[in-house]
């Protein structure tokens, strides 16, 4: 899947994060800035990657602001910004998230 | 070596500072021998000086232990005004001795450490840069955290030894009678610096407003006092307590209170002449709310209200639900003001509100206690010291005290954002579970298995979830997943004392 422009979903509200996708061309970059980095960082990143891979994006940046996400909703903000970076919200692909 | 709490304690520190382990919530009936200041004898007629440098010269030496209260809370003026010139003259390796710590004093607490001034603190707690800059590893001796109750029996058994306290009031005559009633920065009970008046060797009132002898109420007695320093401003009335308390409009909070009301209500001790006490939170003031329309439907009023006194609990006062008021500390305008009006908002001071080490406390007569958890774990031990970060944000202020209620409640939200609030170990132990005896949260209610009494009352109603708390547990791990453990280093930067001065838990330095 071909990113095309600089996807952002989310927002900085408690319990939400803000996910910004843009080209890169070294796998998956994670930048992640998060209150609960000590105890959930990897994990925040694996569901971010899998999201990723699953929907067929191999290399991306990604900025990553999370304010104690779940990871129900960080796959949705992920799926929502890689949707929007590789313009086809038109065709949103729920089945990622299954 | 390893407490009753399953805690490791550091044992070349436990023995270095003649450190006992925790052991039971059972206090006993040891005999104890109580301190006496030392006394410089004075007619005293007037006490008042201009130089608080002039004062601080004659009184302070190196190595001494210098006291304050909290009872301005973010509108202190007193502290800093007071460590700027110690910290200018010069002085080296002080203990740090106060009721508690709040925000306005960290930089100059930090200060002090980074120049050798204070190279000890004992607290009821610490927040934000100053927490963050111990649990860093700011302080090279481990702070020592005491509960109100712990302190006044630490200072009455000269554990703690306050050599001067320098103690700000929003009034005081010439020869040193005070309250916490009258004045520009008025904040109601005196309740922690009452034991500071009786017992340092030193006793220095700060304030804005000398009025004529004599005065009274006198909280603090001229008997007490050797200095009465004349400052511009003691402290700024609108960061003292919040202004008209609002409830909480949260409806995860609203129904946490609605069910701690049943719990209450369903209880055995929920009869005429019951007492209670409340914290602060916004749940606790919601129960306040519920609490009033139970009474009121079935005709019910309370012998009294404890603790940290809000307006909520001063309006049950006015409204004759609730008889008297023992009054340690006020949260709010509201609640101080009420103290200067009604002859049964009675203020206590520490040792009356909580000592253990006491012929009988407050805390003893107490029927129900609501209060806070940052964490609480599968033992109903509570955490109210360190947030899931492993990092020193709190205070133990009465929790361990009030916890000797009959009947004490946690309420507490079973996830607070990511973090799960119930959990399989907390960080921290600061109560331990057996002075526990239900937990409330939005999603069940669980009740401490060594309290068959009410689990049996509390089944026969079928309004009350009853759940165990490892289902807790489970639902808020299903929810947000298992955290990576936290790392610390050995190094101990905090002990954590329970009432009667044995050590309950330690913190260690976070690693970054």
């Amino acid at each position: 899947m071909e990113i095309k422009t600089t996807g952002v979903a989310g927002t900085l509200e408690s319990s939400d994060i803000q996910i910004m996708i843009s080209k890169g061309d070294d796998g998956i970059q994670i930048d992640l800035d998060s209150e609960v980095i000590k105890a959930y960082g990897d994990q925040i990143k694996k569901v971010i990657t899998d999201t990723l891979e699953k929907y067929g994006i191999d290399n991306a940046k990604v900025k990553a602001v999370d304010k104690g996400a779940l990871d129900c909703v960080i796959a949705a903000r992920t799926l929502a910004a890689a949707q929007r970076a590789t313009e086809t919200s038109d065709r949103p692909e729920l089945g990622v998230l299954q | 070596m390893e407490n009753k709490v399953k805690r490791n304690l550091p044992d070349e520190l436990m023995s270095d500072m003649k450190l006992k382990p925790f052991e039971s919530v059972e206090v006993g009936n040891p005999e104890i021998k109580r301190i006496a200041p030392k006394v410089h004898v004075t007619t005293g007629e007037n006490k008042v000086v201009d130089s608080l440098e002039e004062v601080i010269k004659k009184t302070l030496k190196d190595g001494m232990t210098i006291s304050f209260h909290h009872h301005f809370r973010n509108g202190d003026f007193a502290f800093n005004k007071v460590m700027d010139l110690i910290i200018k003259l010069g002085y080296q390796n002080l203990t740090l001795a106060p009721s508690s710590l709040t925000s306005v004093m960290n930089d100059k607490v930090i200060e002090a450490i980074q120049k050798g001034v204070i190279t000890n603190i004992t607290s009821s707690g610490m927040r934000g840069t100053l927490g963050d800059f111990v649990s860093h590893g700011g302080l090279k001796n481990p702070v020592v955290f005491r509960s109100h109750g712990n302190r006044a029996r630490s200072i009455e058994e000269g554990e703690i030894k306050v050599d001067v306290a320098f103690l700000g009031v929003p009034n005081s005559d010439p020869a040193g009678n005070a309250n916490g009633q009258e004045g520009d920065a008025v904040f109601g009970s005196l309740g922690y610096a009452l034991i500071d008046a009786q017992y340092a060797d030193n006793v220095v009132l700060l304030t804005d407003n000398i009025i004529d002898y004599p005065n009274t109420p006198a909280s603090i007695k001229q008997t007490q006092v050797d200095y009465v320093v004349k400052v511009d401003q003691i402290g700024d009335a609108d960061k003292i307590g919040s202004g008209a308390t609002r409830f909480t409009k949260d409806p995860k909070e609203l129904k946490i209170a609605e069910m701690v009301n049943q719990v209450i209500v369903n209880s055995p001790y929920y009869k005429e002449g019951f007492s209670f006490q409340t914290g602060s939170g916004g749940a606790a003031l919601a129960v306040t709310r519920y609490l009033r329309q139970s009474m009121i439907n079935d005709g019910i009023t309370a012998s009294f209200a404890l603790g940290g006194i809000t307006k909520p609990t001063t309006d049950l006062l006015d409204e004759g639900l609730v008889k008297k008021i023992m009054d340690v500390q006020d949260f709010d305008k509201g609640a101080a003001a009420s103290m200067a009006k009604n002859r049964n908002q009675q203020e206590i001071d520490a040792s009356w509100y909580a000592d253990p080490h006491n012929k009988g406390a407050v805390v003893n007569n107490l029927d129900v206690a609501i209060l806070s958890a940052l964490q609480i774990d599968t033992d109903f031990n509570v955490n109210v010291m360190t947030g899931s970060d492993g990092v020193i944000r709190g205070a133990i202020g009465g929790h361990q005290d009030a916890a000797n209620a009959k009947m004490t409640i946690i309420t507490a939200p079973l996830v607070r954002g990511r973090n799960a609030t119930v959990v399989p170990s907390v960080e921290t132990v600061v109560t331990p579970g057996d002075s526990i005896d239900v937990l409330v949260t939005e999603r069940g209610i669980a009740i401490n298995p060594k309290r068959k009494d009410l689990i049996e009352a509390f089944s026969k109603v079928p309004d009350l979830n009853i759940v165990d708390i490892t289902e807790l547990q489970q639902m808020a791990e299903k929810q947000v997943g298992v955290p990576k453990p936290l790392e610390y280093t050995d190094r101990t930067v905090a002990l954590i004392q329970y009432r009667d001065g044995t050590i309950i838990d330690t913190i260690k330095q976070v690693k970054d």
